[in-house]
């Protein structure tokens, strides 16, 4: 039916149109608000906007994994910041002394270990127990965060390291490293969804996991698997992140987890799983960054930036579903 | 003639690109049970809908005793003496019986406090009536299906009811609980009050109903006065055509053993039991639900682990202890529940097909989608699965090519051993009898095949050898030649003459 293909059109690709609507609001706006002469829509300024993104965005890649599992991991921005603390209080050890620079690639691989062991152990509590991944995953933040806490107390830990700011804000043409690792990922993570038999099995036990584990498809271990990875990536936002600034707060990192999961619940993957996509997420973490960084331009505070983004969330997710029931003539409920 | 106690006429009711009643009429006299038959998709959940008040239709008129009505919603039909037993249940776990034979209405005192005494008294009344074996106190979670089948027909009897709707009452009950609901409507018939009565499954109608009306396509195609046909005339209506469903069985020359059980147990859920099961042969198990057959699958499947006991595949004996080892031992299970445990209902026909075995077909680290297409026309051709593409969700499709595609994943991983549990449950008379066709087809064509069914008929129509089961035990196997509905029914029930051991 055409009305179905048009809907499914409007229902994918509606993270884009919200994105295009924002970049001529704020495109408008700015010439009347704005305090800055500079155009929204100015190169330097996407290209931040992009590199903004990527702390965020890095960890939404795999959280649409999780949630398409029908999982959802909330320890997401605990691990990020101890795996700062890895990352930067490593670089001090005394056993890596003799090595120089060459220190940096080992912290960066201590610190990405420390994601995936982070997320395996979610991972292995999840399937060995059978819990709500929603409880391990509080659980697990309240624990990580302590752990945080446990290192250096309320102290923020820092080291600093030409040789790793430099690499940090390398660019080519114009781009950081930053938005290359984001954008690099988000391609490997979508192929991983469409093109590989892990990503087919991550729709299927999201989906239905009964028929999934009669499929024969071993839903726990694929489950640790999905945890490893959004460990790993948070690591890497981490290591993204604190390469260039080298000092991190214990409180780092908080409230992550919800601004990630905004960012993929607003690129259309349900919280019940079984759909969603991987480009529609990345789609997701710009339309969030382009409204903090609009509402910033036309002279809103953060406050008002984060009411208007709880708004748009609620409002998003009543079109979606409006759009889904109409004509179904489904019970009230 | 008394005046009907519920009369429907040229009701219309169109969906999207659906025209779902075309003009249908009909009636409920009180007194009177009126069965309404028809194929999936016909218009029976529909035309009920639309009198229980849950739709509006877009033409036609409804009268209560002759005087015009309009149905707001499920309450406003409720008060207006229509009452709506709904197919899938919709009954509070957490809450007591009595809450729940209430809810929406409980009694009150001052304040808004409920009047727990005055509820429980009438709940008590009610239950007594309908001879449950329950307390209104009961948490509703607790209770068996046929016991909450109960608790949503008590919550029918709080209003004097001018006409009962039931909309396939039977399709979780055992024999025995289906003995008494009956007799539940039975009583309703003889208060006066009018019964429609929905059913797939003939027995029932013939054995409850005064008349049969049969839709198809979602119009009237007539109706019957049930002491004056039977049962082809009925299908021949149903599906417009005759259809032969006592067709004999045509042995097929037999292989070595492919499956053999030597005394399995799984705790309490069966005990000792041994069977074979041969190249080219149909097993089929009937007993009552509860009796450990899907279990026996489940285990056989590695869903659970057996405590005692040994499994054998062509002669080697095996471990089986998820379903991964079975796959890889030949084993396949098309569960009961084809939407709950067999198909992603999300994903294509395709993939769906493709599931257990996506792992062997891909070309480097992809997923190679030309022979994942190839398999599924492969099998979208043999098994004749009616769908335009293979790109159609699995969810869109009628139960019985949703069945065929759960029936093709599992052929096309080439298996010794198939088992299909209640193979054509949910699915119309039409599709039934493909289905049947299509395991003896199988049988032909060297595949062992157990088949575990709640309906006698199916069993008897597709089965080289019956093993009846009771309490977790088998209690007698029977050759094609000397198992009657009879002597089954006797094993089942635990009163075989013989017991083998």
């Amino acid at each position: 039916m055409n009305n179905e293909t048009l809907k499914s059109f409007i229902g994918k690709g509606a993270i884009w149109g919200f994105i295009i609507l924002e970049l001529i609001f704020f495109s408008v706006a700015g010439e009347f608000f704005s305090l800055s002469d500079k155009a929204f829509m100015d190169w330097d300024n996407m290209l931040l906007l992009f590199k903004q993104s990527a702390p965020i965005g890095i960890i939404a890649l795999g959280m649409t994994i999780i949630m398409i599992n029908g999982n959802i991991d909330l320890s997401v921005g605990a691990t990020f910041a101890l795996c700062a603390v890895v990352m930067l209080d490593s670089m001090t050890w005394e056993v890596f002394a003799g090595l120089g620079d060459w220190v940096i690639p080992v912290a960066w691989a201590l610190a990405l270990i420390t994601g995936m062991v982070l997320g395996l152990i979610n991972g292995l509590i999840v399937w060995k127990t059978g819990v709500d991944a929603f409880i391990v995953t509080l659980g697990s933040m309240l624990g990580f965060r302590g752990l945080v806490f446990m290192y250096n107390g309320e102290n923020p830990t820092s080291h600093l390291n030409w040789t790793l700011v430099d690499m940090a804000e390398a660019s080519v043409l114009g781009i950081e490293t930053p938005t290359i690792i984001f954008v690099v990922c988000t391609i490997i993570i979508w192929l991983l969804m469409t093109r590989t038999v892990h990503g087919r099995n991550a729709y299927a036990v999201g989906n239905n996991r009964e028929a999934a584990v009669n499929a024969g498809i071993r839903v726990g271990p694929h489950m640790v698997w999905n945890f490893v990875l959004i460990g790993f990536l948070a690591a890497l936002s981490s290591v993204v992140f604190y390469s260039s600034s080298g000092s991190v707060n214990p409180n780092d990192g908080t409230l992550y987890e919800l601004w990630v999961i905004t960012a993929v619940v607003l690129g259309g993957t349900k919280l019940t799983g079984g759909s969603g996509s991987v480009i529609s997420t990345f789609g997701g973490v710009l339309a969030i960054q382009l409204l903090r960084k609009g509402l910033g331009h036309i002279g809103a505070d953060t406050a008002m930036v984060n009411l208007v983004i709880g708004l748009i969330l609620i409002a998003v997710l009543f079109l979606d579903q409006q759009l889904n029931r109409k004509g179904k003539e489904e019970l009230k409920v | 003639m008394s005046i009907p106690a519920l009369r429907l006429k040229d009701i219309v009711k169109t969906f999207p690109g659906v025209r779902a009643l075309d003009g249908v009429s009909f009636e409920v006299l009180p007194g009177e049970v009126h069965a309404l038959l028809g194929e999936n998709g016909a218009g029976k959940s529909t035309l009920m809908k639309v009198l229980g008040g849950i739709y509006q239709p877009n033409e036609g008129q409804i009268f209560i005793e002759e005087q015009p009505a309009k149905m707001a919603s499920p309450l406003d039909a409720k008060s207006k003496g229509v009452v709506f037993i709904h197919q899938e249940l919709s009954l509070a776990d957490e809450l007591t019986v009595a809450e729940n034979i209430y809810l929406g209405e409980l009694p009150r005192k001052s304040f808004g406090r409920v009047d727990w005494t005055t509820l429980y008294e009438k709940s008590d009344a009610i239950l007594k009536r309908l001879n449950c074996g329950f307390t209104p106190q009961t948490r509703v979670g607790s209770l068996s299906i046929a016991n909450k089948q109960m608790v949503e027909i008590a919550r029918a009897l709080t209003v004097e009811a001018k006409a009962v709707i039931f909309d396939e009452p039977t399709a979780s009950l055992t024999d025995a609980e289906k003995v008494v609901l009956f007799d539940i409507i039975n009583d309703l018939r003889a208060r006066g009050v009018g019964v429609a009565y929905i059913s797939h499954r003939m027995d029932e109608i013939f054995t409850i109903s005064d008349r049969i009306s049969v839709l198809r396509d979602g119009s009237y195609r007539g109706s019957l006065i049930t002491a004056d046909t039977n049962e082809d005339e009925v299908t021949q209506l149903m599906i417009g055509r005759s259809l032969d469903l006592t067709h004999a069985i045509v042995p097929n020359t037999l292989g070595e053993v492919a499956l053999s059980v030597e005394n399995l147990s799984c705790g309490s859920l069966f005990q000792d039991v041994s069977f074979q099961v041969r190249a080219g042969e149909v097993v089929g198990f009937y007993g009552l639900v509860g009796a450990g057959r899907t279990e026996i699958a489940e285990t056989l499947f590695g869903l659970r682990t057996a405590t005692a006991g040994q499994i054998k595949i062509s002669g080697q004996t095996v471990k089986i202890n998820s379903p991964t080892d079975a796959i890889s031992h030949g084993i396949s299970l098309v569960p009961e529940d084809r939407k709950e445990q067999g198909l992603v209902l999300g994903m294509n026909c395709r993939d769906n097909m493709t599931l257990p075995q996506v792992g062997a077909l891909t070309s480097g680290p992809f997923v190679s989608s030309g022979q994942e297409v190839a398999i599924f026309d492969t099998y979208h051709e043999k098994l004749e699965i009616k769908t335009p593409s293979w790109k159609q969700q699995a969810g869109n499709l009628s139960g019985g090519n949703q069945q065929k595609i759960v029936i093709g994943k599992w052929l096309s991983m080439a298996p010794k051993v198939l088992i299909v549990d209640e193979p054509t449950r949910g699915i119309d008379v039409g599709s039934k009898s493909e289905i049947h066709n299509l395991i003896r087809d199988l049988a032909s064509q060297g595949y062992a095949i157990i088949v575990i069914s709640s309906e006698m008929p199916e069993v008897l129509r597709v089965s080289d050898r019956v093993i009846a089961m009771f309490h977790g035990k088998i209690m007698r196997e029977f050759s094609a030649e000397e198992v009657t509905e009879d002597n089954l029914v006797q094993a089942i029930s635990g009163i075989g003459p013989d017991k083998v051991a």
